[in-house]
């Protein structure tokens, strides 16, 4: 196998505060190879985002590294872009849809002729070409999401980071923007680490599927899912091995809300509370 | 409807209440005579000859520019210095007692201090204006730069939007409509400081006018000035209101969209 384009490697993230600390994630471990798309899966409240801004150089890691392409990243890197979650909170509201995309490359000092190539490619890949002059908030979700993702994909990113992009869009732009992602992964051939708390959405968009435990988080399982590379939503999601696999990630993730990276201090909780504490979790993450 | 019948009828509901009111003044002072309170009609002569004539240079330019030079530096220094303290919070902590210290003097109580140490020329006035005007922009920039969005940080720190660029596309824009708001409050600030500040100790302007007048007993010059005052006041701030209205176009209509979704 050739060198892996991303490197975690002994990932740890600890929080100091008011006199106690809270171990966010313990200890992570993986890679992923040029041209992949891999999701993480895990529980509310596993540090999924602490380890996506890990990774995106946006926080330091307490132990471990983070590799890209060889080079160590100790900040934001150019050949990493990332894409929120909060849509409404992530796009410049005092800029046109057109003045989001473009603002990144004119930090990365492209000229006028090639940003306005980006932008227009990049709209047109999301299915926004129309909307360049509007505002953020003048756009449905769905499509501020597109426009978040049309801005990193104008970014010609190496890596693609995705932090629970479409936790807050409706269920039928969602299955509308999973396909998007999978039909911008094939044309542009960039890597992928998605990550989601939503065990179907791990498996239909992954090659592989990384499960992680409740806080603090180890990986409990890296799945690759051999489902047919060209995916629809009907037919992959009825299959019966997407059935399959959706079920045993289930139950990995089922595992994982009652064992953390450390086992003896769940030991005390009861399985009724565990559940309950898990949907306050939840309810605090979205 | 029609945007012209909607654009007459706003204009309609805005002008009703002065046209009341002037009308009102006019027939209740029009066989005045209280010397103190003299007809409208005189008032309003007296203030074409006493305005539209040489005072207009010798008076009202003066004034206005004290106004504009300490109203902009009042905001250059508002924003400048609210910058860095909203974006540091050790400088914020070891200078927040002094600032709130600063703010609660009231400003023309400074006045006989400034115009001992600055004199009573030009300078003095500018910086009387601008020592009471910057405490509401320095204030409003601190807290709009403190509130900057988290996740819009993130975003501008993984795209290398970072240094100048982060101020320019990211604090200066996140924190405009508090600075706005402490800018509209800085004005009126800064027209009641111009008049006192020219009362006190000058030979021109419009505060200084309206007290001569009063001292020399010309009773419709006076009331002609004041009169003056209120206009200048009334126009820069519909000015103003051109302005915001502008500038932050862009926070109106997420404001409206916000409120159209919950």
């Amino acid at each position: 196998m050739t060198q892996p384009l991303l490197d975690v490697a002994g990932v740890q993230k600890t929080y100091t505060g008011s006199g106690r600390t809270v171990e966010a994630v313990r200890d992570l471990t993986f890679s992923v190879g040029d041209g992949e798309l891999v999701c993480i899966v895990g529980p509310s409240g596993a540090g999924k985002t602490t380890l996506l801004k890990c990774i995106a150089g946006l926080l330091e890691p307490t132990a471990g590294t983070v590799t890209l392409a060889g080079a160590r990243v100790d900040g934001p890197p150019e050949a990493m872009a990332v894409v929120f979650q909060e849509y409404g909170r992530s796009l410049y509201p005092w800029m046109t849809v057109e003045g989001n995309v473009e603002l990144p490359l004119k930090q990365k000092k492209l000229d006028k002729a090639r940003r306005r190539e980006l932008v227009r490619d990049a709209l047109e890949a999301v299915g926004l070409a129309d909307v360049h002059s509007a505002y953020p908030w003048q756009l449905s979700g769905g499509m501020q999401q597109r426009v978040a993702i049309a801005r990193a994909v104008a970014y010609e990113p190496k890596v693609l980071l995705m932090d629970e992009p479409f936790a807050a869009v409706d269920a039928q732009t969602r299955a509308d923007l999973e396909d998007l992602i999978r039909s911008l992964w094939h044309k542009l051939g960039v890597t992928i680490l998605f990550v989601t708390h939503d065990i179907d959405e791990s498996v239909y968009l992954g090659q592989r599927v990384l499960v992680l435990s409740s806080s603090p988080t180890v990986i409990m399982e890296d799945l690759a899912i051999d489902l047919p590379d060209e995916r629809t939503q009907l037919e992959t999601r009825s299959s019966p091995r997407f059935a399959e696999l959706r079920g045993h990630v289930y139950e990995q993730i089922q595992l994982a809300k009652h064992r953390k990276g450390d086992q003896h201090q769940r030991d005390e909780v009861t399985p009724a509370r565990t559940a309950h504490g898990a949907t306050v979790a939840a309810q605090h993450d979205s | 409807m029609n945007p012209v019948l909607r654009w007459g009828r706003t204009l309609g509901f805005a002008l009703t209440l002065p046209v009341i009111l002037v009308t009102l003044w006019w027939v209740w002072s029009a066989d005045s005579t209280n010397y103190y309170a003299p007809p409208l009609q005189t008032i309003l002569t007296t203030f074409g000859d006493v305005w539209f004539s040489e005072r207009l240079r010798a008076d009202v330019l003066p004034s206005v520019t004290r106004l504009a030079i300490g109203y902009t530096g009042a905001v250059v220094v508002g924003v400048g210095l609210g910058v860095l303290l909203g974006a540091n919070r050790t400088l914020r902590r070891v200078t927040e007692p002094v600032l709130e210290f600063f703010r609660a003097i009231p400003p023309p109580a400074l006045i006989p201090i400034l115009f001992l140490f600055a004199g009573i020329g030009d300078t003095a006035k500018v910086i009387v204006i601008i020592s009471g005007a910057v405490w509401p922009v320095l204030l409003n920039t601190v807290e709009g730069v403190r509130a900057v969005d988290d996740v819009l940080s993130d975003t501008s720190r993984s795209y290398g939007v970072t240094g100048a660029a982060r101020l320019r596309h990211l604090v200066l824009p996140a924190a405009s409509p508090q600075i706005v708001a402490g800018m509209r409050q800085a004005l009126s600030i800064s027209i009641i400081l111009m008049v006192i500040s020219e009362m006190f100790a000058s030979t021109n302007g419009l505060g200084f006018s309206v007290i001569q007048f009063q001292r020399s007993f010309a009773i419709p010059e006076m009331w002609s000035g004041i009169l003056l005052l209120g206009l200048l006041g009334f126009v820069l701030s519909l000015l103003f209101q051109l302005f915001e209205r502008r500038s932050l176009r862009w926070y109106h209509g997420l404001r409206r969209s916000q409120r159209g979704e919950n």
